[in-house]
């Protein structure tokens, strides 16, 4: 995308190693053309193998009802809420980079913006499961859909967070589905175009829909992701928060706080770097994409998540100090059944604490940013803690409604609760590993774009530019690129 | 569509492409297309094309997004069929600016990417001559038709003279037409027959 024409010296390569075009090329799409390694299969093959047990598990819920789960009377959301809240906040930071990042003009997103919006996509198919086996009788599924019907025509309650959140995860997976693969067009091109084996000319040639490069069609490409872009932006926001809709428009003590939406929203985009952070630092080694991906890239992603990790530290005290200042009993009851660690669920509340407010602050040091195994490690962490922060949000506030009869005295999931839970993780990963096989993981015509003022054996002259005047610079940005012809 | 002949010259550096395009203009020969493996900014104003108004598009969309999903909502619960929910409005229009607001983006969304596809010609199966294989990786492939008043052989030598690294005369269909990668022009030379015929 148009980005400025020159950049600081100053600033740390984004691609490092001396490139050409084509060594870009050659260095992308090399794991496309190799076979796989055993690696990979070993990798794909326990995903497909958590994919099926998650589709036993679901089968045995269609079959035998919700009763498979421990869910109850009164944790009617349990595991599978947790799990939907956590995978669509997982599925905020591709588009929020590809997106956001694209808006703000922020050099490094080419690196990471590929493979973040795959995860996205893929998360965000994971979390479209829980609402949906969860509704019990899956094969009314389609009653969520507004069509004319032989019910009266009776239609759904368009008031109902809970159809706000079927339009907002629909667009937000049509719109990245549609983001993301307009982007993948010009690069399968490339695949296609270096494809020696027939099989690969034809399926590159079918997933590439003719592209040629020519330059009106990039003129529309561009204008075509910057309005993506554009939409994105609010979208991104919107799912969250229409998300956070689902609690904060009830009337459950715990839940029915207006601070929801940006709580949820920053909860998200903590989460989603966390998880492209676990992906990028396995797939930058194994693709060996490491002068790509670099180390800067890291820990630019790490900042992101220190301060949206602090975000939802504030969130979390504030919400707490509400409960008493508030001084509604209700409430009140509600925040002792977290942090009063006389509670059965005390424990989930001091993880989610320490995983997500008190863990990341190791990267304000600099040296911790920049460390693989702690950037690995914390975000395998964060993760976990922001599971816990939505058990936390749901089960922790109905365990124990207003009528103490009806108090669970222990909620805990069923083997097969557990089960569809590995097997989203079944299914992302499939998805993962068949994406990094089959598809280039960076985007390669961006790269491109970006290397002759960010590869590293191009920045010397960067400094060259920098050194001339203010009007000399502007002639130089601008000058050959912007001249008018007037024929 | 039909087949032409073009001069083709392609280039390693956009930079000598760029001067390479302003020549072609000054020198008044038919540029075809330039194509290139990534998009080149202000390439589209120095080949004089004009700005593209997709994004009008867009906007017509996101419009037609809000208003069919405003009136849809507003007609659905307060004609055909209202629903008394705790005595609250039937036309509860803060309650809808969530719907409103995603039936919008995605309109704009989906309508935008059929029109980039219908504008461009992208579909799977659609093939299009490739003037050089190159060109999606790091080649800039700039196209020139003959016509009337400029000769093949004074293209040629202008190209040279302008930078191209490897210069070459091809016929070439300048639509699409349905066919696949696998198979190498032979669907084009068939084509090129039976419209000759």
């Amino acid at each position: 995308m148009a980005l400025l024409k020159y950049e600081s010296h100053v600033r740390p390569p984004l691609v490092e190693g001396t490139k050409t075009y084509h060594q870009v090329t050659e260095d992308i799409v090399r794991p496309i053309e190799a076979r796989p390694s055993m690696l990979w299969w070993a990798g794909f093959l326990i995903a497909v193998a958590c994919l099926l047990f998650g589709m036993y598990s679901v089968y045995r819920e269609v079959t035998y009802g919700v009763g498979q789960w421990n869910l109850n009377k009164t944790v009617g959301w349990g595991w599978d809420i947790t799990n939907f809240v956590w995978w669509v906040g997982i599925g905020h930071a591709g588009t929020l980079i590809s997106a956001i990042l694209l808006l703000f003009r922020q050099g490094w997103r080419t690196g990471v913006n590929r493979a973040a919006e795959a995860m996205t996509i893929f998360a965000v198919m994971c979390a479209g499961q829980f609402p949906i086996w969860h509704m019990g009788r899956v094969w009314d599924a389609f009653f969520v859909l507004p069509y004319p019907n032989t019910r009266g025509t009776l239609w759904v309650n368009f008031n109902s967070p809970l159809l706000w959140d079927v339009f907002a995860i629909g667009t937000y997976f049509t719109v990245s589905l549609l983001f993301w693969y307009s982007g993948l067009i010009p690069d399968l091109a490339t695949v296609r175009d270096r494809a020696k084996l027939k099989w690969r000319k034809y399926m590159y040639g079918l997933l590439s829909f003719g592209w040629t490069g020519s330059t009106k069609h990039w003129q529309r490409h561009e204008s075509l992701s910057l309005v993506l872009a554009g939409l994105s932006t609010p979208l991104v926001l919107s799912v969250h928060t229409v998300v956070s809709f689902d609690f904060a428009t009830s009337v459950v003590p715990g839940w029915h706080t207006t601070i929801f939406p940006p709580y949820f929203v920053a909860g998200a985009i903590f989460s989603g770097f966390a998880m492209v952070q676990t992906l990028l630092v396995v797939t930058r080694k194994v693709l060996k994409l490491e002068e790509y991906i670099t180390i800067e890239h890291i820990e630019v992603m790490n900042k992101v998540i220190v301060l949206t990790g602090s975000i939802v530290g504030i969130a979390y005290i504030t919400e707490l100090f509400i409960s008493w200042y508030g001084q509604n009993k209700y409430e009140m009851a509600a925040f002792q059944n977290r942090y009063d660690l006389s509670t059965p669920y005390a424990w989930a509340y001091y993880l989610m604490m320490g995983c997500n407010v008190l863990s990341p602050q190791i990267f304000w040091f600099r040296k911790m940013r920049r460390s693989l195994f702690v950037t690995f490690f914390m975000s395998i962490l964060v993760n976990i803690g922001m599971w816990f922060e939505r058990f936390v949000i749901i089960v922790l506030s109905v365990y124990r409604d207003y009528l103490p009869s009806s108090w669970t005295t222990y909620y805990r999931p069923t083997i097969f609760e557990v089960g569809f839970y590995v097997g989203t993780f079944g299914l992302f990963f499939t998805c993962y590993f068949l994406f990094s096989k089959f598809f280039p993981v960076i985007a390669l015509a961006e790269i491109k774009h970006i290397l002759k003022k960010s590869g590293e054996s191009y920045k010397p002259k960067q400094k060259k530019i920098e050194e001339e005047s203010a009007e000399q610079l502007h002639h130089h940005a601008h000058g050959v690129h912007h001249d008018e012809f007037n024929y | 569509m039909a087949v032409k002949k073009f001069v083709v010259g392609c280039f390693d550096e956009e930079g000598v492409l760029f001067d390479g395009v302003k020549k072609v203009r000054k020198a008044g020969y038919k540029l075809h297309d330039v194509y290139t493996p990534f998009p080149i900014h202000g390439l589209d104003k120095a080949m004089g094309l004009r700005d593209t108004s997709i994004h009008s598009a867009g906007f017509l969309y996101a419009i037609f997004g809000t208003t069919t999903a405003l009136s849809f909502m507003t007609w659905v619960f307060t004609k055909d069929w209202p629903v008394n929910i705790g005595g609250k409005p039937n036309f509860a229009l803060p309650a809808w600016v969530p719907i409103i607001f995603e039936f919008t983006v995605l309109c704009a969304c989906v309508g935008m990417v059929i029109t980039f596809c219908y504008l461009c010609q992208l579909a799977p199966f659609v093939k299009k001559h490739h003037f050089h294989p190159r060109s999606t990786d790091d080649l800039f492939v700039m196209v020139i038709e003959p016509t009337p008043k400029s000769n093949v052989e004074e293209i040629k030598a202008f190209l040279q003279t302008a930078g191209a690294k490897e210069i070459n005369v091809q016929d070439a269909e300048t639509g699409w037409w349905l066919g696949r990668y696998d198979k190498d022009r032979k669907l084009f030379e068939e084509r090129k027959e039976s419209s000759l015929a």
